[in-house]
């Protein structure tokens, strides 16, 4: 599985490209022209260890053909296992994820958006973590998208759990979820422009005069990278 | 109105003709009574979202046909204050005073899942300091108490019973008090630190803790003598917002509301943290799925958590003086905090040592403090068993100085998605019932 990631691509998430330590652009520590290129944990060989061999086997056999287009990659991280899935794929491998009673990951914990610019193509990355309570198991998909087609399906049908989830996602990120009852913004009010919580969306706040100088707010101020 | 998109908190009704009524808590029947002279369908109420009754700021939307609710509808976000996004902006350290401001109810839960996330990223969860962990319990278990008694004590005040509320803040005040003598402050605590604690015991701190247990034993008795034979108070909550186990599954409900149905599920002991699975306690459970069962179980709880708090008292007992951080000085803080003439700020021994003996220290301090540590870049995501419910984050890294992302799991959130099927076939009044029963904190559903 880990051979079918994307043509081209690494099977990693890059996080980010620091340029430089500070904020500040050209300053004379020469630290101005580092650029360090921020990469997620890489795909695991087998064994996984744990129970994980023995989840991914059985999702793999019940997804049959479809397994290899399915999940693109497996990651193994800090004792965690994390499915990368396509996201075509995303209500059939839950739909197995909950129903096989070697699976039965009952309950979806919501759904978390994060956004990565710098991976191009897949800028958008929606993860799930499901909770088994029968086997006491927790695993996390991921879905990656990119920016101009954010969409996904919405597991809402597999887990109803995650209908405020997903709107809370949607709201924030812009991720549209079809096939969601009703995909409307939660947090901020419904004629809210932009999503907020993507890395071009500024954090705001005004400058504070502070003793007769003026300090800037923080996504202003020059910062440690 | 009809170029309007539909949206949850949109009107029901999309008629521009519809009649409006507004009413301020007048004379209901009066307003039933020209309604129905009227010949009008549906008469949509909007409780919230400044009600006394909402804990905090939430707006429910009902659809009412005489004195039964017929369609519920949940509006939040009007305490959405951006703590996930801000946090992206400060070091991981300083991380911990915005999430302790989400559930503020129950401060700590955040601290601790928070921090437990970020040692698992830097791959220190083992370092952690024994005495840390139990002061962490010592914490987590007092903030259930308290989170558990404002949910008694509010949902009695909602029904009109003052006495429950003011009996129950007594009790809360009574762990406040320790808190505070440990940590500095009542809530917003900011003591739990990526480590460990931001400092130790006070000296009376054990004899403190010993003081505390039989005042709030005394008022949880005085709780249950007051609430469980009072046939108000049963009229009311039994019977009342029922939520089955197959509901709960569905809709990803944890905590008492999930116990009310049989199932013991209790992080604690399935997932344990913290050294848990040491502690001798016990998960009640009931089959009764009401909003009595829910009170009830929440009083339990309570119980349980004392001896838990009793047990953390014993154990530091034996272990005496030591470490509360990380022994490693490249993420450990480096300063503790002390209470000086002023208020509460850094030890004096360690101003006196970065200020007039080593000029490393002072470097040391200046650059942990203001520039932080790396956490190697990767994501996790750690579930606590917070008093309502699971409470989880999800955190990434860049291997930076600050959280490329953070997200919690608000159980509140999760939850309140039951007010719905809580309320929809009964009666107005138990409505307010629901709303306690589910015990969330807008602040935490918001944040």
């Amino acid at each position: 599985m880990q051979a079918s990631a994307p043509e081209g691509r690494q099977p990693l998430t890059l996080i980010n490209v620091r340029e430089g330590l500070f904020g500040a652009k050209g300053d004379t520590s020469g630290f101005d022209r580092f650029v360090d290129r921020v990469q997620m944990p890489g795909a695991a060989e087998r064994p996984y260890g744990e129970w994980f061999d023995g989840v991914v086997d059985i999702l793999t056999e019940l997804l049959g053909d479809a397994a290899d287009e399915a999940i693109e990659y497996v990651v193994v991280d800090r004792g965690e296992l994390t499915l990368y899935i396509a996201r075509e794929h995303l209500l059939d491998v839950c739909r197995h994820l909950r129903d096989d009673q070697d699976l039965r990951f009952e309950m979806c914990l919501g759904v978390s958006g994060v956004h990565y610019p710098a991976d191009t193509g897949r800028e958008l990355h929606a993860v799930f973590p499901l909770q088994s309570i029968t086997h006491n198991r927790r695993l996390r998909l991921e879905v990656a998208v990119a920016d101009g087609d954010a969409r996904m399906p919405s597991v809402t049908s597999v887990y109803p759990m995650n209908n405020w989830h997903e709107r809370e996602t949607w709201d924030f990120f812009g991720i549209v979820f079809e096939g969601h009852p009703s995909l409307a913004r939660i947090e901020m009010p419904d004629d809210w422009v932009g999503h907020p919580q993507r890395k071009d969306y500024p954090l705001g706040g005004i400058p504070v005069e502070y003793k007769g100088a003026e300090i800037p707010s923080p996504d202003e101020r020059r910062q440690y990278r | 109105m009809s170029t309007q998109t539909a949206h949850a908190t949109g009107a029901f009704v999309e008629d521009p003709d519809a009649p409006e009524y507004t009413v301020y808590g007048g004379d209901w029947s009066e307003v039933l009574d020209e309604a129905k002279r009227l010949g009008q369908q549906r008469i949509v109420v909007n409780m919230g979202p400044q009600h006394p009754s909402t804990h905090g700021v939430l707006r429910v939307m009902l659809e009412i046909e005489g004195e039964t609710v017929t369609e519920t509808r949940a509006g939040i976000g009007y305490l959405h204050t951006g703590i996930e996004k801000n946090m992206e902006f400060r070091t991981w350290t300083q991380g911990v005073t915005f999430c302790t401001r989400m559930d503020y109810v129950a401060s700590m839960s955040q601290e601790l899942v928070y921090c437990l996330g970020i040692e698992k990223l830097l791959g220190i969860t083992d370092d952690i300091p024994e005495r840390a962990s139990i002061l962490r319990v010592l914490m987590a278990e007092l903030t259930r108490i308290g989170s558990h008694l404002v949910a008694v004590g509010t949902g009695g005040n909602e029904l009109g019973a003052t006495t429950i509320m003011t009996t129950a803040f007594i009790g809360r005040e009574d762990t406040f008090r320790v808190i505070e003598a440990i940590t500095g402050l009542r809530t917003n605590n900011a003591y739990i630190r990526p480590g460990g604690v931001a400092q130790g015991l006070p000296d009376n701190g054990i004899a403190m803790i010993r003081e505390m247990i039989p005042l709030v034993r005394q008022r949880l008795d005085e709780l249950i003598a007051l609430q469980l034979k009072n046939p108000i108070l049963q009229g009311r909550l039994k019977g009342v917002a029922e939520l089955n186990l197959s509901a709960c599954m569905a809709l990803g409900i944890t905590g008492p509301i999930l116990r009310a149905t049989g199932l013991p599920y209790d992080l604690r002991k399935s997932d344990p943290y913290c050294g848990y699975e040491t502690y001798d306690f016990q998960v009640p459970t009931s089959t009764e799925q009401d909003a009595w069962s829910r009170m009830v179980l929440r009083m339990e709880e309570c119980y349980e958590s004392l001896k838990i708090v009793e047990q953390c008292a014993d154990r530091l007992e034996q272990l005496g003086d030591g470490p509360v951080m990380v022994a490693d000085k490249k993420i450990a803080w480096p300063a503790q905090l002390a209470l000086g003439p002023d208020g509460q700020g850094n030890s004096l021994d360690h101003i006196r040592h970065i200020m007039g003996e080593s000029m490393e220290a002072l470097i040391h301090h200046f650059k942990l403090v203001t520039e932080g540590f790396d956490v190697p870049a990767g994501q996790v995501y750690q579930a606590i068993e917070g008093p309502k419910g699971l409470l989880g984050v999800h955190l990434v890294s860049d291997g930076g100085t600050k959280p490329w992302r953070a997200h919690f799991r608000d159980p509140g959130f999760n939850n309140l998605q039951a007010l719905g099927i809580m309320c929809e076939g009964g009666q107005v009044a138990d409505v307010v019932v629901a709303i306690a029963s589910i015990d969330m904190v807008l602040g935490g559903v918001d944040r």
